[in-house]
């Protein structure tokens, strides 16, 4: 049933992942990305981490997709003719770095021995667990994620606004 | 198994049934509330047979047959599948959100504890801002495929509010998680027993503000109805929209309404708590018991809950009628300016007192 159930998923993951890639209409490649975010949402609840699928939703399709889709709307659609007429060495390059991410992601994951989720328990993935987990032994990495985020937005801001004319 | 499986379908089907027909009644009341405050009759015309004595079922019965009988016209210049697909998924994210809203206490029937909630979710309140999130596509897809530029513009500005005013939400529900400690709304209601001063507006009145606000500017209506504004968008994000369509973003306001009205009442009305009525029965003061059956108990409950659900409606509908819309920037600057540093104290109170305080 489980099984089943990922599978049925992730085909359907690989496939809105393919519509991202390979559709010509940028609005389509976008809503595909947010149908993956779903999906991927769905298999964290398969596997019990039912808060770190609400995040998956509220963070990356409801709020940067939304940018996204904000974004291709106010530029407007590209050109037709989309992101695969640029030539063969764009086509190589890429082909090649695909391939060595697959040759390592796929070795990674042979050599290492994954350890069988601990979904059994009660308390596994509950939104008590994680905060304890968050706020005790990873606060430290924790504070420091929202310390490298306020540096990105200070960032942002900062190419944004442009140099003060002097 | 088989049952377990029965009841849950059950209260989902009475939970959408009853928001859907609750959606459909406030579109009457919205009429008669707007003739209400404007000093005219209004919403009178609906008759059956020459009968136009019943009002309310005249005007519920004809408004969706109207609607569904209207041609359903779709300009020739639009994306199709997405000009389909933005009302469904405008209206189904509002549809699912009252899921977790529980109407009720355990229902003991038959040696069964059936919780009155539909989903016994362990994210609990935030599922709501889930649904909240998503459904954002709606308006955004709507603008979008509608190839027109009135669309485009009340799309845009429909994205810009939803997503600004979700933090102010969340910076509400943060405060509201801490005083009670859990992200349960269940838990939330649990812990409102007694009378009226247990009730969490008592103790978090600026969480109260916040989520309405915000609550109101998420339904997009008067007085944040920026992203249809007639006046300047002719109607926004749906123009390209006729029948049944056009019903489904119409009807996604209304369900918005009784979402925020049901999510309004569990955190800080009590939810279904009813004053001074306990498991057994009304616990007077002195201690004395006006014992009262289980099932009349549940009742009184759900009762209470509906009460306090059309109560706030009625209250919504009443602002929609008597504040004027904010300008864009107006609007930017509340959400931004004034709502999230607001919310930010609040937190911040909230946390210190609970540490404070135990």
């Amino acid at each position: 049933m489980a099984l089943a159930v990922f599978g049925l998923l992730a085909a359907l993951l690989l496939v809105g992942a393919l519509v991202v890639v390979l559709h010509p209409d940028s609005v389509y490649s976008a809503l595909a990305l947010v149908g993956v975010m779903a999906l991927l949402a769905a298999l964290f609840v398969t596997l019990d981490a039912h808060l770190i699928a609400a995040f998956q939703v509220i963070v990356y399709a409801g709020a940067i997709m939304v940018l996204f889709l904000f974004v291709i709307m106010l530029i407007g659609r590209p050109g037709s003719g989309g992101p695969f007429a640029r030539g063969k060495l764009l086509w190589a390059a890429s082909g090649l770095g695909a391939a060595a991410l697959a040759v390592g992601l796929g070795t990674m994951v042979a050599r290492s021995a994954l350890p069988t989720p601990d979904a059994g328990r009660a308390e596994f993935g509950t939104t008590t667990t994680l905060a304890r987990a968050l706020f005790t032994t990873c606060l430290l990495p924790f504070e420091l994620t929202s310390v490298l985020l306020l540096i990105a937005v200070v960032g942002a801001v900062v190419l944004a606004k442009g140099r003060p004319r002097a | 198994m088989g049952i377990d499986l029965a009841i849950v379908a059950a209260k989902a089907v009475v939970v959408v049934l009853m928001v859907l027909s609750l959606a459909g009644l406030l579109g009457w009341v919205e009429r008669k509330g707007s003739a209400l405050v404007q000093d005219r009759i209004g919403a009178n015309r609906a008759s059956v047979l020459g009968f136009a004595g019943l009002g309310l079922v005249n005007t519920m019965l004809a408004d969706p047959i109207k609607f569904l009988t209207k041609e359903d016209v779709v300009p020739a210049t639009v994306d199709r599948r997405l000009h389909l697909l933005a009302p469904c998924l405008n209206l189904f994210p509002a549809l699912v959100t009252f899921a977790v809203i529980p109407f009720g206490d355990v229902l003991r029937l038959g040696g069964r504890e059936i919780p009155l909630q539909v989903a016994q979710l362990n994210i609990g309140v935030l599922y709501v801002l889930v649904m909240a999130s998503v459904g954002v596509y709606g308006v955004v897809l709507g603008g979008w495929a509608s190839n027109n530029r009135w669309s485009l513009l009340g799309g845009l500005r429909g994205s810009a509010q939803m997503i600004s005013y979700e933090i102010a939400m969340g910076l509400g529900l943060i405060s509201a998680i801490l005083f009670y400690g859990t992200v349960d709304l269940q838990e939330m209601v649990r812990a409102q027993a007694g009378g009226p001063l247990a009730w969490g507006f008592v103790y978090q009145p600026v969480a109260l503000l916040l989520l309405l606000t915000s609550g109101i500017a998420e339904s997009k209506r008067v007085p944040f109805d920026l992203p249809e504004s007639e006046s300047e968008l002719v109607s926004g994000y749906f123009t390209e929209y006729s029948g049944v369509k056009h019903l489904m973003f119409f009807m996604t306001d209304f369900v918005e309404v009784i979402i925020v009205s049901g999510l309004v009442a569990t955190i800080f009305f009590g939810g279904w708590q009813v004053p001074y009525l306990g498991p057994q029965g009304f616990e007077l003061a002195g201690g004395r018991i006006v014992a009262l059956p289980h099932l009349v108990v549940a009742l009184l409950q759900v009762a209470a809950f509906t009460v306090k659900v059309v109560a706030l409606c009625w209250f919504q509908i009443m602002i929609r009628w008597t504040v004027p819309r904010f300008r864009y920037d107006q609007l930017m600057r509340l959400g931004w300016k004034g709502l999230v540093p607001i919310g930010l104290a609040n937190v911040m109170v909230t946390a210190l007192a609970v540490v404070g305080l135990g």
